[in-house]
């Protein structure tokens, strides 16, 4: 589970500390695999086209990778930089909506008020399908 | 730890791994119940694959439920537009639906204190702190890419929902059983996608999309389709006495995802399928059993079971695995970042001077409850003397909808009244009670001159 453990490096850590630690690389020089690219592209529809961009992303969870230097036992992890503000409630009023015209405008192709999309999520080839990546 | 409903669940799931889960209690199984039965034993399971398994000393099945139920409100959980089931496509929908760039949820207090009164009602207990996350995943219908729901803290856990089944010769005796609820939050519905598969395309109306819904997991505790069908007939009535959901299968008002698994008693429990596209209570009880059924049928002709999703082929009465649908959902759950926590306050938490307005305070809403179905049935029962199953009937009668009764049902009425009550107490009934069939029929006509033409 090493490509998961990269990837969960990347977000912002929800619950402290994780043991990762023992899958992770502690000198941050961890090469990111061709399968954790190809999923990372599937997930977030990213398109690492380019070797630069893979060393950006590589030099990126590195930095990221810091934050681990941080002893954070026993402490809360914040949810929100809003967790002291109130949460607003709204009234339950219809204020808004009737505006397809408007919404409607912003799409491609519109059949009878419907936004039109193509039928179903069109996977992304596979990478043997794609043209060569110049990647080691 | 077994996580059979949260959102998570999907890349959680390493059972075909090796990642075993012993059941407790003595188990009944050895090796060789596995072998025996395999001819005639199959033909038994499915004969009497529709009745409550009893002396089934092979297969024990799980079923838990998924339960999406819209919250009957106004306005939508996060935005302004007007909830309603018919409507021009697309007229229903603010910017903040549509996913447009600089928009913000707002949240809707109608759709909270519904969440809490529902907790309340299945004896949860109400987190006081919930959180709001992001759930992503790309589909034409989900313009912002990803859905807000509540998977880390959500607003209700541990609770539970009684129900009784029928059972005895004459259908007369009732056995009370209870499932747990893991959790109930609050979510995001998407919106409707019509495929056209003559043009190749899919028409998206976001009508529907923004619509606050109330997700109830069921903990794996039931064990066939009519048991699962009579929990979800129970939370309909719950639902709908305590007004926060219409819950109508037929409008989509309810949605139920079941995840079934079969396995010997004693041992581990066996690899979970999702089954999807259930619109009617008869067709769920229906898929729940075809899926168990195929899933031991699979497994004693030496085949595996894939953890997959399936929807239910009406006309075929059999589950298909769902094209589009790919192994293995990284939703990558996030903390949503526009919704503080939701802190909910009581009578003695309730910070001083605040606006009403902007707390919500559970102890009020406690006391703000109705009469809950398994209350009125008792009470029924004791106040008019009537037989168990026909307080049962006559509740059923009132979960389907407010409409005029027809002959038969008055018949029924008188009949099941006569058991026990006379003339006079049944017309009590009939006036005196408040949202029984009855009632409402009397509302519209004079009851004693219509019965009097019978």
């Amino acid at each position: 589970m090493w490509a998961r453990a990269v990837w969960l490096g990347l977000r912002a850590p929800l619950g402290g500390r994780r043991g990762l630690t023992s899958t992770t690389d502690p000198q941050g020089s961890g090469r990111i695999t061709v399968e954790v690219i190809e999923h990372l592209e599937r997930l977030a529809l990213v398109d690492f086209g380019s070797r630069e961009a893979v060393a950006r992303l590589e030099k990126a969870v590195a930095f990221a990778d810091r934050l681990r230097a941080v002893d954070t036992d026993g402490v809360e992890p914040m949810e929100s930089v809003l967790e002291d503000r109130c949460l607003y409630l709204r009234s339950d009023n219809v204020v808004e909506g009737n505006c397809a015209e408007e919404l409607l405008q912003n799409s491609h192709r519109v059949v009878e008020e419907y936004f039109v999309a193509p039928p179903g999520n069109i996977s992304l080839p596979k990478l043997d399908e794609q043209e060569p990546f110049p990647h080691s | 730890m077994l996580r059979w409903g949260s959102p998570g669940r999907r890349w959680a799931l390493a059972w075909g791994d090796g990642g075993f889960r012993q059941r407790r209690g003595s188990p009944t199984g050895s090796a060789s119940n596995r072998v025996r039965g395999q001819s005639s034993g199959a033909q038994q399971l499915l004969d009497t694959a529709q009745k409550p398994r009893k002396g089934k000393h092979e297969w024990a099945a799980l079923v838990g439920l998924e339960i999406h139920a819209q919250i009957s409100s106004n306005s939508k959980l996060f935005s302004g537009s007007q909830v309603r089931f018919a409507a021009p496509p697309n007229s229903l929908v603010s910017f903040f639906d549509a996913s447009l760039p600089g928009t913000l949820p707002v949240l809707n207090r109608r759709c909270v204190e519904a969440a809490v009164m529902t907790g309340l009602a299945l004896n949860c207990h109400i987190n006081k702190k919930s959180l709001f996350d992001r759930k992503h995943y790309f589909y034409a219908d989900l313009p912002a890419g990803y859905q807000i729901t509540q998977q880390r803290l959500p607003i209700a856990v541990n609770g539970s929902l009684t129900y009784s089944i029928c059972t005895g010769k004459k259908q007369s005796q009732m056995i009370t059983k209870t499932v747990r609820i893991k959790q109930i939050q609050l979510e995001q519905d998407s919106g409707k996608s019509l495929h056209d598969d003559l043009r190749s395309q899919t028409l998206i109306d976001l009508n529907r999309a923004g619509v606050g819904l109330l997700e109830v997991v069921l903990e794996p505790d039931m064990s066939c389709g009519e048991e699962a069908a009579t929990a979800v007939r129970e939370l309909q009535l719950i639902l709908q006495a305590l007004g926060t959901s219409q819950a109508n299968m037929a409008e989509g008002q309810l949605r139920v995802d079941a995840n079934i698994s079969v396995h010997h008693p004693g041992e581990p429990w066996g690899i979970r399928t999702e089954v999807k596209n259930l619109n009617s209570i008869k067709f769920l009880a229906k898929a729940i059993d075809y899926e168990i059924q195929r899933q031991i049928d699979e497994l004693e002709n030496g085949g595996e079971i894939l953890n997959e999703t399936r929807s239910f082929d009406y006309k075929l009465g059999c589950t298909m695995p769902m094209r589009d649908k790919e192994g293995k959902q990284d939703y990558r759950f996030m903390p949503e970042p526009n919704l503080p926590p939701l802190l909910l306050y009581d009578a003695t938490s309730l910070p001083a001077g605040t606006d009403s307005q902007q707390v919500i305070n559970i102890d009020q809403i406690r006391e703000r409850l109705p009469e809950l179905p398994r209350v009125t049935r008792e009470r029924l029962i004791q106040q008019y003397g009537m037989l168990p199953e026909h307080g049962f009937a006559l509740l059923r009668m009132r979960g389907q909808g407010p409409r005029l009764l027809s002959l038969k049902d008055i018949n029924y009425l008188l009949h099941s009244a006569s058991d026990k009550l006379d003339k006079r107490q049944t017309f009590e009934l009939m006036y005196n009670e408040p949202r029984l069939p009855g009632c409402f029929f009397a509302q519209n006509c004079d009851f004693r001159e219509e019965s009097a033409s019978i």
